[in-house]
């Protein structure tokens, strides 16, 4: 069920009635049924994995909750007992038998992610090899691969660490937990939330807040804005360049690069303001995922600004404890000694920084294309580290730059285009074209053509130009004022103006969205019978 | 303390870690600093300090910093 | 607070009024294509018709209801559209019943040979038409092709939104009054344009079945007419090209039907000598279809039949309806001699 079916808006339509109308203590039963509604809708077969992630989410966590239950009543019972080395010996070994729970738990759910996801792609890689010394190689399996896998598995994963970690209590009631693995509006693309910041919400009841209502439903209109009137339009374009990637080279691809940075700002924030918008109008409080990230000034500033969510569980969940973990804090002090300070803790951030973007560009998809695209943001970001003393010998040279307006505005578009280039490897889906795209960027072939009216032969006519840059202008403008005060909060004080711009929207969404069957003329024309 | 205001002179010798309290959130202190001071701690304290305690809070200032490792050594 | 739901309870109601006149704005007028116009032309002249014809292009393109009140007195329309299927064609007619009640029903035999729904574009342009009730909604369950949604033939705006941006003044002047294109559901066409070669044959086909779906919809007509007591008439247009072949294997499948069930089935492919048709100069694209010419020639020799094997032509008619039928008369010369 898509969000911009008309199955979606029936749906979310009796979701939020039934929802309000069993306000009460059991208020998240009715969220429950729906979203394994809403899950059933994808296949019988899919609700079977989100329920064998979901069992073995709450045994491995009830069991980590026990131990830690046990650690803390031994150490407790004994307090006057123990030493301090006692205590720490006896911690650190309980600690591991709880590594022990928690890996298993891990590696099941991890395991059937990575087996239906990257089965084909790993069969696929060991063939090519099988290939060089002329064997035959295997047959690729073609598995089920459940809606939303990636975004609950890791969102459960990250429970169970929290569990693990002391830093949240296990749920007792295995169906609220189910719950918070498959809540409908996140689990196609998220956001990723904690289990600490979303449970407390989710269960409550929560009564009909006609502020909370129209806020959320403002913001879903706002997210059909952008994913109907601007995405789903740039995306014809962007489609067309992509059917023939070898007729739109030169400065095709940098307009590629630019439209799809647009298109999917338009498309995923677009989601993610309808994701958000549903939960806020039933009062349940999601963690935002974006954070105006195109006006970032550099990479490591992007990413801490887009897809929030993945960002923090990828630092908290792998980049943090792989640099933390033992063996890496002795590695950084016996460089210490050797290679001086700042370059051994390079050595260790470097090594876990890899690891964390290699599983990062696997993650949003199994194919080499997306493992390059996290190298590449890796590398990226571990250049600019390096060239850091540079930068601030720079900046002491002119210290006037830094505030710059100008200066500012070009270190965004900097990183917007860096960002849009390497993004563009999972347009084109293939590495080896990417780069040979890339290349003939160099060329400067066709800014004459595109300028001279290619850009009308892409799918889009005028009209749909004009609405593009207008819907661009209206997502700066918004973007623009949202970072020095919230639209809908200041709007609500003029409930007059609010009303109108949000049917004003809605009549755009509606009239210039791009969705249906389309209108063609030429169909309607009698032919024959 | 004094070994801990030493570890982090060491790797910011122009700032005063004694009365600065925005370590994190100024931008003074960055990941790599992050990853130098866990493992520095590890071997002078020995103390490790678990991946759920990286947070700004922790790091913000010296003194943060130093209840931390006495929390940890003491638990 | 108050006043905020106030301003809700509006917003709602303006927001519907703007997408109600803006639907009104976007949904085709069919200015060129007419096609799309014939089956909610119907309204108009509802009651007291003495037969009802039903079909596609080869009913509304045939026979000229004026022509054929004109000379043998016998009231009808046509409910035909650009490839209406078959069980577009029931459903029309079991709307009909609930307008009128017909002595008989003439059903044109080509829409047979589709079993299964066809183009989204020709289902519009029949179903749109129609006013709202059980029969359409069943005709639209019936005839939706893939990715076809009831809600686009509830709401046509969410079909049509796109046309928003390539309006034109025939929008603004036809948004609440559609253009009368036909006389009495036929659709006139005048230019002559010669058959070039008769055809011998059609394309060779695997299977000379007609599909299982189109007879059970023609089973169903045949029963409806039983019910309300009218006499189903089958028929079969004189036009035959290679692309729009009728198969001797389809005749004798719709002869054998008809025999079995008791009713009248001309094939007026077999006595194109004895109406008088000339593909030279009574076809207005190559013998596909008929032009006014062919069509007169056509109501002329099928009302006699009507009048002496079906006994039709000797209703009385309320003075409304004569004077209606002279309008129609009057207006049907003015185009065609026009």
């Amino acid at each position: 069920m898509s969000f911009t079916s008309y199955t979606f808006i029936a749906f979310l339509g009796v979701m939020l009635l039934a929802y309000f109308l069993t306000y009460g203590k059991r208020q998240w039963i009715t969220l429950l049924v729906g979203s394994y509604i809403f899950y059933a809708f994808a296949g019988l077969d899919c609700l079977a994995f989100i329920l064998i992630t979901t069992l073995s989410s709450y045994l491995v966590s009830r069991l980590l909750g026990r131990a830690i239950g046990r650690e803390r009543a031994f150490l407790e019972a004994n307090k006057e007992t123990l030493d301090k080395a006692q205590r720490k010996e006896y911690k650190a070994r309980s600690k591991k038998k709880r590594f022990r729970i928690l890996l298993c738990g891990l590696f099941f759910n991890f395991g059937i992610l990575a087996v239906l996801k990257y089965s084909a792609f790993a069969v696929r890689n060991v063939n090519s090899i099988i290939g060089l010394f002329g064997g035959k190689g295997f047959d690729v399996p073609s598995l089920l691969l459940p809606l939303g896998i990636s975004f609950y598995t890791f969102q459960t994963m990250g429970y169970l660490i929290d569990v693990y970690r002391g830093k949240v209590a296990p749920e007792r009631n295995i169906a609220k937990l189910a719950l918070f693995v498959s809540f409908f509006p996140q689990l196609v693309q998220g956001p990723i939330s904690l289990y600490s910041e979303l449970a407390p919400s989710l269960y409550e009841p929560h009564k009909f807040d006609l502020k909370k209502f129209s806020f959320g439903m403002q913001r879903v209109i706002w997210g059909y804005f952008k994913k109907l009137v601007i995405a789903d339009r740039v995306l014809i374009a962007m489609n067309t360049m992509l059917d023939a990637p070898e007729q739109y080279g030169g400065a095709y691809v940098l307009l590629l690069i630019v439209l799809y940075s647009v298109q999917i700002y338009a498309d995923f924030t677009g989601g993610i303001d309808i994701t958000i918008g549903i939960a806020e109008s039933m009062g349940i409080k999601l963690a935002e995922n974006f954070d105006r990230p195109f006006s970032s000034r550099s990479t490591k500033e992007y990413w801490r600004r887009w897809h929030i969510t993945m960002g923090r569980w990828f630092r908290e969940y792998i980049f943090v404890p792989i640099a933390t973990v033992k063996p890496m804090l002795k590695l950084n002090n016996f460089c210490k000694n050797r290679i001086g300070v700042k370059a051994a803790s390079k050595v260790v951030a470097y090594t876990a920084s890899i690891v964390t973007w290699f599983v990062t560009g696997i993650w949003h998809g199994a194919a080499w294309n997306f493992i390059v695209w996290g190298l590449l943001n890796c590398l990226i970001i571990m250049v600019s580290e390096s060239l850091e003393p540079l930068y601030k010998k720079f900046h002491a040279r002119f210290p006037k730059l830094a505030g710059n307006r100008f200066y500012g505005g070009f270190c965004a578009t900097r990183t917007f285009l860096l960002m849009g280039l390497i993004r563009s490897l999972d347009c084109y889906r293939n590495v080896a074209t990417t780069f040979r795209m890339w290349g003939s960027m160099l060329t400067f072939r066709g800014i004459g053509e595109i300028l001279g009216g290619g850009i009308l032969r892409l799918g889009l006519d005028l009209t749909d130009i004009v609405i593009i840059l207008c819907g661009i202008a209206v997502m700066y403008a918004v973007s623009k004022i949202s970072a020095k005060t919230d639209v809908r909060e200041s709007l609500y004080e003029r409930p007059v103006l609010s009303a109108i711009l949000t049917c004003a929207l809605l009549i755009c969404v509606i009239m210039i969205g791009n969705y249906g069957i389309g209108y063609d003329a030429s169909q309607f024309i009698y032919d024959q019978f | 303390m004094q070994q801990l205001l030493d570890i982090l002179s060491g790797l910011h010798p122009e700032v005063d870690f004694e009365t600065t309290e925005d370590l994190i959130d100024d931008g003074i202190l960055d990941s790599l600093d992050i990853v130098s001071i866990v493992s520095s701690v590890y071997s002078e304290f020995d103390v490790t300090i678990p991946p759920e305690e990286i947070i700004p809070e922790n790091f913000n200032s010296a003194v943060a910093l130093m209840e931390l490792i006495t929390r940890l050594d003491e638990e | 607070m108050k006043k905020r739901i106030i301003i809700l309870v509006c917003s709602a109601l303006i927001v519907i009024l703007l997408l109600g006149l803006l639907q009104a704005l976007v949904v085709p007028k069919y200015t060129d294509n007419t096609e799309g116009l014939l089956i909610g032309e119907y309204y108009g002249e509802t009651g007291e018709n003495d037969v009802i014809m039903v079909g596609d292009c080869e009913v509304y393109e045939s026979f000229v209801p004026a022509v054929l009140y004109e000379k043998y007195g016998i009231t009808s329309y046509i409910r035909g559209s650009a490839q209406q299927l078959v069980w577009q064609s029931y459903y029309l007619l079991e709307e009909t019943f609930r307008y009128e009640t017909p002595k008989a029903v003439v059903f044109n035999v080509y829409a047979l040979k589709y079993g299964e729904p066809q183009d989204e574009a020709y289902n519009r342009m029949t179903l749109d038409g129609m006013k709202w009730s059980g029969a359409k909604y069943d005709a639209i369950k019936a005839s939706m092709t893939e990715g076809e949604n009831m809600l686009d033939y509830a709401m046509p705006l969410l079909r049509f939104h796109s046309r928003i941006t390539e309006l034109n003044s025939d929008d603004f002047k036809y948004m609440f009054n559609d253009k009368k294109v036909s006389h009495s559901g036929y659709l006139m066409k005048k230019g002559v344009v010669p058959m070039r070669e008769e055809a011998e044959s059609g394309r060779a086909l695997l299977d000379y079945t007609l599909p299982e779906t189109a007879m059970e919809y023609l089973d169903k007509m045949r029963q409806l007419c039983e019910e309300n007591d009218a006499e189903l008439i089958l028929v079969k247009a004189p036009t035959n090209t290679w692309g729009f072949w009728w198969y001797d294997e389809w005749d004798a499948q719709v002869s054998e039907y008809a025999e079995n069930n008791g009713l009248a089935y001309y094939n007026f492919i077999k006595c194109r000598d004895e109406i008088g048709i000339d593909f030279a100069t009574d076809t207005y694209d190559e013998g596909m279809h008929l032009n006014v010419y062919g069509a007169e020639k056509l109501t002329e020799y099928f009302g006699n039949i009507l009048v002496s094997d079906h006994g039709l032509g000797d209703a009385t008619h309320s003075q409304d309806v004569l004077d209606r039928w002279q309008a129609n008369i009057d207006a049907y010369y003015k185009e065609r001699n026009s």
